[in-house]
């Protein structure tokens, strides 16, 4: 799960990661009015939405006045970021933050993530931060600083203090980058994150380390343990279909084609999306069924999946955990809900397929039974046509 | 013979009493895989399936002589589950959940350095080593006996390509899911060891898909390692988008890496032959046992 920098810098704020005093904004009046309250005489207006880029794209800008302030702001405010990140579509922008303009003498990188290889949390920091850090990971790998973490020794002072001086953090700042740094660790334990990132953390003309931006992910599967991080949500952000997948712990993603896919297990719902490509034919979506699904998930899923640009569903389910006649059940519900006005693909194998090829069979509803992958998919691309 | 499992396998149950692990226990039991006893907390004393529970995964050891254990615990216990049955001593533990926080398994997976015990998952479909011994989900009706190693990252598409083998006369000596998590108990490298180590197996079928690195290591070890013994793969997600996470928390295309065009690559160059397309894996493995010369010895009389 994702959120937005002013909610990241919220969490630094408690868990004592020093960063800038702000406040978040949904009109110009609004922005106007939170800026007055900053003891500065410059300030930064940023776009909040869900995507890098921001400042590229002129969603961040600088102002003098506080009618500057009104002027950025209404701007950025009702704005679209399109880049590679977001997609074609882009990303509207609700909200801004108004924070102080910061001095900045030098930039740095500093995150913390995931390193599934060595089953560690890893630092990566670099004395070159800012918005070209991914072009300096590319062409220059070497002023990237990696440090492995690990989860039960905890982030150890000296470690912090390798990664201090590999990228050039003064003497002077030394004690207070470690805590900043062990206290972001304490973030990513506790609140179960994928990804805490400070870029940049800038060190000010007047000699203090600061997070001018702010980033922090959350793994989704620990999410039950963090109702005050669910809180954090923001529905706005999200692709409208993912979130109402996700409410039915179903995994879907939206693509481009024509073909509705059902399928349990993420394996084999990617090897159907790459055999109907083979075949010439587009995937309309990704959506995994899951292990434990019940005749109202497949329900939610087949509803998921009735959209005006798909014209043939395809459904490929190969159950181990899933059975197939609760499959099957879900498959007639919902064809009898929502209206089948497209040609439904079935093919169905593995744990108690002869009950679930009964219902499809005593359901009445037109269905293009296949026996295996290879003849459904073809059929489906066929109907699709 | 078979890798992991046999019909010496003496299996607990944890967390026999839920809906999940009833009808598996009872799925297994059929199979004819020894369920010598089950776990749930505060519910030891009763007996389910004719199996007795326990309420401590060491007891249920002491008392049955269990090696192995599945797991079929929700996600919030799972990981603690785990460490009972990897301090308990158990040979072999079998983890069925999906959806473990990542920082559960980070520890689980650093705990297990050292112990005795090996991990196959989590969010697996577990493994079979048909005619004798089963342990977890997948659909028995489709396995046959026989000489090929099957490991693959996907549960369902394990299935398929045992379907499609089974299908072929070629019968597999073990089936093995090793889970779509990204820090997982076991990789391709050590079930690629197992198999070349056992007589039986004369030839493996691999299923990978996009993210992480574990289908280019596998494909070095092969070219370094399975000279004797062919290999045939399978690599889903050659068209999924990059920067979209594809179910499995492991099959995320980042930063470039991990594409599914990048480990066929690397496959081929080091002998393994890919699958085109999910429906082609049996076809795949039986030209790459013919040209080895051992396709009649393969198949199943």
């Amino acid at each position: 799960m994702k959120i937005h920098e002013y909610q990241a810098k919220e969490l630094f704020a408690k868990f004592g990661v020093a960063t800038q005093q702000g406040y978040v904004a949904t009109t110009k009046e609004q922005a106007k009015e939170y800026a007055a309250k900053l003891s500065s005489s410059m300030y930064v207006v940023k776009a909040q939405a869900h995507c890098g880029g921001r400042g590229k794209a002129g969603g961040v800008k600088l102002a003098r006045t506080l009618d500057e302030v009104e002027a950025a702001a209404s701007k950025i405010l009702g704005m679209r970021i399109v880049n590679k990140q977001t997609g074609a579509e882009g990303k509207l922008v609700r909200k801004v933050l108004v924070t102080d303009a910061v001095n900045i003498k030098k930039e740095f990188y500093l995150s913390l993530a995931v390193d599934n290889e060595n089953a560690s949390v890893v630092i990566i920091a670099s004395g070159a931060g800012g918005t070209e850090i991914e072009e300096i990971a590319a062409s220059q790998p070497e002023l990237i600083v990696k440090q492995l973490v690990s989860t039960t020794m905890g982030l150890r002072d000296y470690e912090a203090r390798y990664v201090a001086d590999k990228i050039g953090i003064r003497k002077e700042n030394v004690k207070e980058f470690i805590l900043m740094l062990k206290n972001m660790y304490r973030l990513f334990v506790e609140k179960d994150c994928s990804l805490v990132e400070i870029n940049p953390l800038v060190e000010t003309e007047e000699g203090k380390l600061i997070a001018i931006d702010g980033k922090v992910n959350f793994d989704d599967n620990a999410l039950f343990r963090h109702p005050d991080i669910l809180e954090l949500r923001d529905v706005d952000e999200e692709n409208p279909k993912e979130y109402e997948a996700a409410k039915h712990d179903l995994n879907y993603v939206s693509l481009d084609g024509s073909i509705g896919c059902m399928v349990n297990g993420a394996g084999l719902a990617m090897a159907t999306m790459d055999i109907i490509h083979a075949f010439g034919g587009e995937p309309a979506n990704f959506l995994d069924v899951g292990g434990t699904a019940t005749t109202e998930r497949v329900t939610a899923a087949f509803k998921l999946l009735s959209d005006a640009s798909v014209r043939a569903i395809l459904v490929n389910i190969f159950g181990g955990i899933v059975k197939c006649d609760v499959i099957a059940e879900g498959i007639v519900i919902a064809a009898k809900e929502v209206g089948l006005n497209v040609p439904l693909i079935v093919r169905l194998d593995g744990t108690n397929v002869e009950k679930g090829k009964q219902i499809l069979k005593d359901s009445g509803l037109k269905i293009y039974a296949e026996g295996d992958l290879r003849s459904a998919a073809r059929k489906a691309v066929e109907m699709a046509k | 013979m078979s890798i992991l499992i046999n019909k010496d396998t003496k299996l607990i149950v944890q967390g026999i009493t839920g809906g999940q692990g009833q009808f598996h226990t009872s799925q297994m039991i059929e199979y004819g895989t020894k369920v010598v006893g089950g776990v749930t907390p505060g519910k030891g004393g009763m007996e389910i399936l004719g199996v007795p529970v326990f309420d401590t995964v060491k007891e249920a050891k002491e008392k049955t002589g269990a090696n192995t254990s599945v797991i079929y615990v929700p996600a919030a216990f799972a990981a603690d589950g785990i460490i009972e049955a990897i301090d308990a001593e158990l040979d072999l533990v079998v983890c069925i959940t999906e959806g473990i926080p990542v920082l559960d398994m980070m520890r689980v997976k650093n705990y297990l350095v050292g112990k005795k015990t090996r991990l196959i998952g989590p969010n697996c479909p577990g493994l079979i080593s048909p005619g004798e011994c089963k342990v977890g989900i997948l659909p028995a009706r489709i396995h046959q006996k026989g000489h090929i190693g099957v490991i693959s990252r996907s549960g369902t598409l394990t299935y398929e390509a045992v379907d499609q083998l089974t299908k072929s006369g070629l019968g597999q000596s073990t089936a093995v899911g090793i889970g779509g998590d990204p820090i997982k108990g076991t990789g391709f490298i050590d079930v690629l060891k197992m198999f070349k180590d056992d007589p039986e197996t004369y030839a493996v079928v691999m299923i990978g898909e996009i993210g992480g690195s574990g289908e280019e290591d596998a494909a070095e070890w092969i070219r370094d390692n399975m000279k004797d013994k062919p290999v045939a793969a399978f690599i889903s997600g050659r068209t999924a988008p990059a920067g979209k996470r594809m179910g499995h928390a492991g099959a995320i295309i980042s930063g470039g890496k991990g594409t599914a065009a990048g480990k066929v690559a690397m496959l081929e160059s080091c002998g393994v032959k890919v699958a085109p397309t999910p429906d082609r894996i049996g076809e795949t493995l039986i030209e790459a046992i013919k040209e080895a010369g051992i396709y009649e010895k393969c198949l199943n009389k």
